[in-house]
């Protein structure tokens, strides 16, 4: 960042990629894909822009993420089916249960860090996925919560249908544009300065006078909300809600995405490890049911060779472009 | 009354006496030193009174308001700042940056998550003042990690005074130091002898005795003399254990 300077709102490359999301529905069933690839697509790039909230710009390995996805599909589920099935007053009970999820497992790993912490976050995530397999009333168990509706989102003068695919698409593309700009602005905001610098250096920032287990309650709050608003939008797809998404497993495929896109070393990169991770999921798919396992090598070939992931690349190869431009005013050469 | 004054500090690590009776007083304005061997208590003895390590007994005053065992960052927010030994700084942050998230003016924002981190200009401007003070404002662009050993240290420094302290704590400012950059720090810490009241932990005795008001002699977790760098010269105990050798 340079001395002062304000960082702007909007950027290339966040209109950039919430342009090119936008023409998606035009092409995708031409490439040999289908629209429902890039509903799951974007809800996950929302859902992985939230947990690198936590992993990349504070520096606190979560791995038991999943229970705050899986906490927002169910209560967004429960408050359609208990309360009153009103979209948005849904995504707020999603949201809302999420982020309290949050608040109780920060509440007892905010002191901790590294190993510790990672450790706790999975034991907190077998705690949630327990709970949801075995309050058989309330969650449905294994056979989870059936028949969610796709509640159609209504602005007062007018309402959409978000049965289609299509009109899902561009309703959770409208919600990763308003989460990934409320996140840029959060980590150039104050606050999020302090988080990276409390990520940096937790004891220098508590002898500066910053209250370290305050900023990383409230950050994992804030992720495990958004990701509840993910988990949410993935219950509206999947008209369902699994246990599935509590587990373990689920929670490593958000560590996955986020490391393979780059998401230590760009804001974008757990977008690009998004995309990156259900194309393997369906092209490598398509030709083995192995695909994990393929999958599972380029992650480690990338945390071996390459651990700013595929962000990292793509800057690099940038900027060996630039260097092998020609430049257009040039200037003596220093001998 | 002492601006910061501890009393009676023990601590013990298991069966191990760290801190034993260590009672301290630093008045304002005056420029304090702390030395002793290695392994003496000197940097446990900051521990404590930076709020790192509660004592198991005894009591830490600051301008009579009792800090004993409060959490660092309240005794920071009190005016009370400290450098490390081993250099901390946050490393992937520019050097304007290390400094700027060290101001009260920042701490007051701590709570905006949707507003422009360094936009304020006087908040630019009292970072400035303070690189330009530590000697750093030309490398305000630079990245932390970027700086030499002495810029490094001079950061250290440029960091603690952002907090705006009352007191300030320096934890062997020159170790590591060639002579050069012992002599811009002594010249720093000379601008800022007056202005603020400072305590330094240093193993350089030339350093030391040259900007110090008064001096205390930690050993085996005790204070076992204390006084002027002349009447310290004379001390028996120092010279016999060979700590105050000086030219």
């Amino acid at each position: 960042m340079t001395a002062g300077r304000s960082v702007p709102t909007f950027t290339a490359s966040m209109l950039g990629s919430w342009m090119l999301f936008a023409t998606v529905p035009f092409w995708i069933e031409r490439v040999g894909l289908y629209q429902y690839l890039a509903v799951e697509i974007l809800i996950f790039a929302t859902y992985a822009l939230a947990f690198n909230l936590v992993l990349g710009h504070a520096g606190l390995p979560s791995f038991g993420h999943g229970a705050f996805f899986g906490l927002g599909a169910y209560a967004f589920g429960l408050a359609q089916f208990n309360l009153i099935p009103n979209l948005w007053l849904c995504l707020a009970v999603a949201t809302l249960a999420a982020a309290a999820g949050g608040a109780i497992v920060a509440l007892f790993i905010s002191h901790r860090r590294g190993i510790y912490y990672a450790l706790m976050t999975i034991a907190f995530s077998q705690v949630f996925w327990f709970i949801a397999i075995k309050a058989h009333g309330i969650t449905g168990g294994e056979d989870g919560l059936l028949k969610i509706a796709r509640l159609p989102a209504s602005f007062g003068v007018a309402t959409f249908d978000l049965k289609d695919n299509v009109a899902l698409f561009y309703f959770v593309l409208v919600v990763f544009m308003g989460v990934s700009l409320l996140l840029w602005r959060l980590v150039h905001s104050p606050f999020g300065r302090i988080v990276k610098a409390i990520k940096q250096n937790e004891t220098r920032a508590r002898f500066v006078g910053y209250d370290v287990w305050r900023y990383k309650a409230a950050i994992l709050v804030i992720s495990g909300g958004l990701s509840g608003l993910a988990g949410a939008m993935f219950a509206m797809a999947q008209t369902s809600a699994f246990p599935d998404v509590m587990s373990l497993h689920y929670s490593g495929y958000v560590v996955m995405m986020t490391l393979v896109g780059g998401g230590l070393v760009s804001f974008w990169g757990p977008v690009l490890g998004a995309v990156a991770f259900f194309l393997a999921r369906d092209v490598i798919g398509a030709l083995t049911i192995g695909w994990m396992l393929w999958f599972g090598l380029l992650f480690v070939v990338l945390v071996l060779f390459k651990p700013e992931g595929l962000a990292g690349m793509l800057s690099t190869l940038g900027t060996r472009e630039r260097k092998a431009a020609p430049s257009p005013n040039p200037q003596p050469q220093a001998r | 009354m002492a601006l910061f004054e501890a009393s009676d500090l023990h601590l013990r690590f298991g069966d191990r006496v760290v801190l034993e009776n260590v009672s301290l007083a630093f008045e304002a304005g005056r420029l304090s030193g702390i030395m002793g061997p290695n392994g003496a208590g000197k940097t446990t003895c900051f521990n404590v009174l930076t709020g790192r390590y509660k004592p198991d007994r005894g009591r830490v005053l600051l301008e009579g308001r009792d800090i004993t065992g409060r959490p660092p960052q309240d005794i920071a927010r009190l005016g009370v700042a400290r450098s490390f030994q081993l250099m901390s700084l946050f490393d992937e942050f520019t050097v304007f940056e290390n400094v700027a998230i060290a101001l009260p003016a920042t701490r007051r924002r701590g709570h905006d998550a949707l507003g422009q981190a360094y936009a304020d200009p006087a908040l630019v401007s009292e970072a400035y003042a303070i690189l330009d003070q530590v000697g750093l404002a030309d490398h305000a662009d630079d990245p932390a990690k970027s700086l030499s050993y002495g810029a490094r240290r001079a950061l250290e420094i440029g960091v603690a005074l952002a907090c705006r302290p009352k007191l300030l704590f320096l934890d062997e400012p020159t170790a590591g130091l060639g002579s050069d950059g012992r002599a811009r720090l002594a010249q720093l810490v000379g601008k800022l002898k007056g202005a603020l009241t400072i305590v330094i932990i240093e193993h350089d005795m030339e350093f030391l005795f040259s900007l110090a008001d008064e001096i205390s002699v930690i050993h085996w977790g005790q204070v076992i003399a204390r006084g002027t760098p002349a009447e310290l010269k004379t001390n028996a105990w120092v010279q016999a254990s060979n700590l105050g050798r000086l030219n």
